[in-house]
């Protein structure tokens, strides 16, 4: 049975935007699944559809066997600690430690008064220590997020997710305001992750060289709808060029030509 | 041919400048107002002030009794401006975007913030007079309604600026209501916060006076005793000593805001 099943998924935002139109794709346990395509295209609502920070007007989600759309309350919370996500903005408490914000991915497993407080066991922080470690941010973990580099930002939110302990890791957009070489660390670690634990990823990417380079598999969207679903090698030019429209053109032909060459 | 742009801000100029001078020839006219008159005034005036204002001996020993009143002042603005802050604060997160619990809740709570903003604290002195007379509380009520509109509305705004992103984050880690608000919003909004309890804190020691000749409690009961039994000296050191503990709390706020941020 796959990880995540997608089923004639679509959302509509008002009564005209259509932001996903009948959209259908299955994930196994353990792929890095890159989503390709144009700003606005629907990709973020794409992964906010499976974890339900956006509501689903049609279709089914299901994650690890469970229907998502109709989670409510607790179940949906259960659900969600499944699930990590990292965000472009990274989404840290800035004025808060490394640490702390770390261990704000296990809240999803607190009660009313754990939550409340901040309560964490000792293991809780000795594996948010453990984390930070590998992730190389050791030095850090007691830094004010606002005192960090984009670069590490990004990996506290990785962090974030791995205290989790999830199956699943959604990327929004993970490397979109980072220089080239934080973004490739950040690029390699979701690959060690993924390698070495496991844990299926699903990412958005604006850059088709990196898809190219990281993807085991690419879906590429377009207006809400799916034009390519598929292993990167099997993704011919002309499929990009359908992807982002006739005008995105030149530039990445010219990527693609570099990145084979 | 081009249309001559520094002519044309000439004319502006000229006929903004005709207008100004227009408006006020036509309101001197019409309030009967001696301009020359008015203006030479001044000196006697001030000759007059320094005659009858300075504090002299007699003035001085109503010193404790002035201290008293002032200390009663001060603290009901501060522990009106508190206990409004942490009822606006409450209010703030139902109303805010990012923290409410429904959309209903939002034109509500920004209404009856609105209100409570709108009707000045002199306004709400005389309403409050009625149901609580001349006692400390309608003073303190007066200030409080004041605090409390205001605190929701400059918090409604901050709550949506600043924890927008982290309370995304937090909801996809499954963290519950309560544990996103105390984990992530609150620390974000802190400084911001206790800036403007620090503000409202001055800005309800200043209003206290106007207050306290309205409703004939605290220090500006004091004020008016002394002023309208021509008791002037009195008057003036009332004053003074106002203007005194302003500046203090001025100081000893700004100190605080400096650790804070």
């Amino acid at each position: 049975m796959p990880l995540l099943e997608v089923e004639a998924l679509t959302k509509r935002y008002g009564s005209e935007t259509l932001a996903l139109n009948n959209i259908s794709f299955d994930v196994a346990a353990g792929e890095f699944v890159v989503i390709i395509g144009p700003s606005g295209a629907g990709k973020s609502t794409l992964l906010r559809c499976v974890n339900r920070l956006v509501d689903i007007s049609d279709g089914d989600v299901r994650f690890d066997g469970v229907s998502v759309p109709t989670l409510r309350g607790k179940t949906l919370r259960r659900q969600r600690t499944q699930i990590g996500m990292i965000f472009q903005h990274y989404n840290l408490v800035n004025r808060l430690s490394v640490i702390e914000n770390v261990l704000h991915g296990r809240l999803g497993y607190k009660n009313v008064f754990q939550g409340m407080f901040g309560i964490y066991t000792e293991e809780e922080k000795q594996d948010a220590v453990r984390i930070l470690a590998s992730l190389g941010l050791s030095e850090q973990t007691y830094k004010r997020c606002d005192q960090l580099s984009g670069g590490q930002k990004q990996r506290v939110g990785i962090a974030r997710a791995l205290v989790q302990k999830p199956k699943l890791i959604l990327c929004d957009e993970p490397i979109a305001s980072l220089d080239p070489s934080a973004a490739k660390i950040i690029m390699d670690t979701l690959q060690d992750i993924n390698r070495n634990t496991g844990i299926t990823v699903l990412v958005n990417l604006h850059q088709v060289d990196v898809a190219l380079r990281y993807a085991d598999r690419i879906i590429g969207v377009n207006s809400g709808t799916i034009m390519y679903d598929g292993p990167p090698d099997a993704l011919s030019n002309e499929q990009i060029h359908q992807i982002y429209g006739s005008e995105a053109g030149e530039l990445i032909l010219d990527l693609r030509e570099r990145y084979a060459a | 041919m081009q249309p001559d742009i520094f002519a044309l801000r000439r004319r502006q100029w000229i006929i903004f400048f005709g207008l100004i001078a227009v408006l006020t020839y036509g309101s001197i006219l019409l309030t009967d107002y001696n301009l020359i008159q008015g203006f030479t005034a001044i000196p006697r005036a001030f000759a007059w002030a320094t005659a009858n204002f300075i504090p002299d001996a007699a003035a001085l020993e109503r010193m404790p009794n002035i201290l008293a009143k002032l200390w009663e002042t001060v603290l009901i603005s501060i522990s009106s401006a508190t206990t409004a802050s942490a009822l606006g604060l409450i209010m703030a997160l139902l109303g805010a975007n990012t923290t409410r619990p429904h959309p209903w809740f939002s034109v509500p709570a920004r209404g009856i913030a609105s209100i409570f903003r709108n009707i000045d604290v002199s306004a709400w002195a005389l309403i409050l007079l009625f149901s609580f007379g001349q006692s400390s509380f309608t003073g303190f009520f007066a200030l409080f309604f004041v605090t409390f509109g205001f605190i929701v509305r400059v918090m409604v705004e901050t709550i949506d600026e600043v924890s927008t992103d982290s309370v995304e984050a937090l909801r996809a880690t499954g963290a519950g209501y309560v544990a996103i608000i105390t984990q992530s919003v609150i620390p974000s909004c802190l400084p911001q916060l206790i800036s403007w309890v620090l503000f409202m804190i001055e800005t309800n020691i200043r209003s206290a006076t106007l207050v306290g000749i309205l409703t004939g409690t605290g220090i500006g009961f004091l004020f008016d005793l002394y002023y309208k039994s021509g008791n002037y000296s009195s008057a003036s050191l009332v004053v003074l000593m106002i203007v005194v503990a302003v500046l203090l709390i001025e100081s000893v706020s700004n100190t605080i805001r400096r650790a804070v941020l």
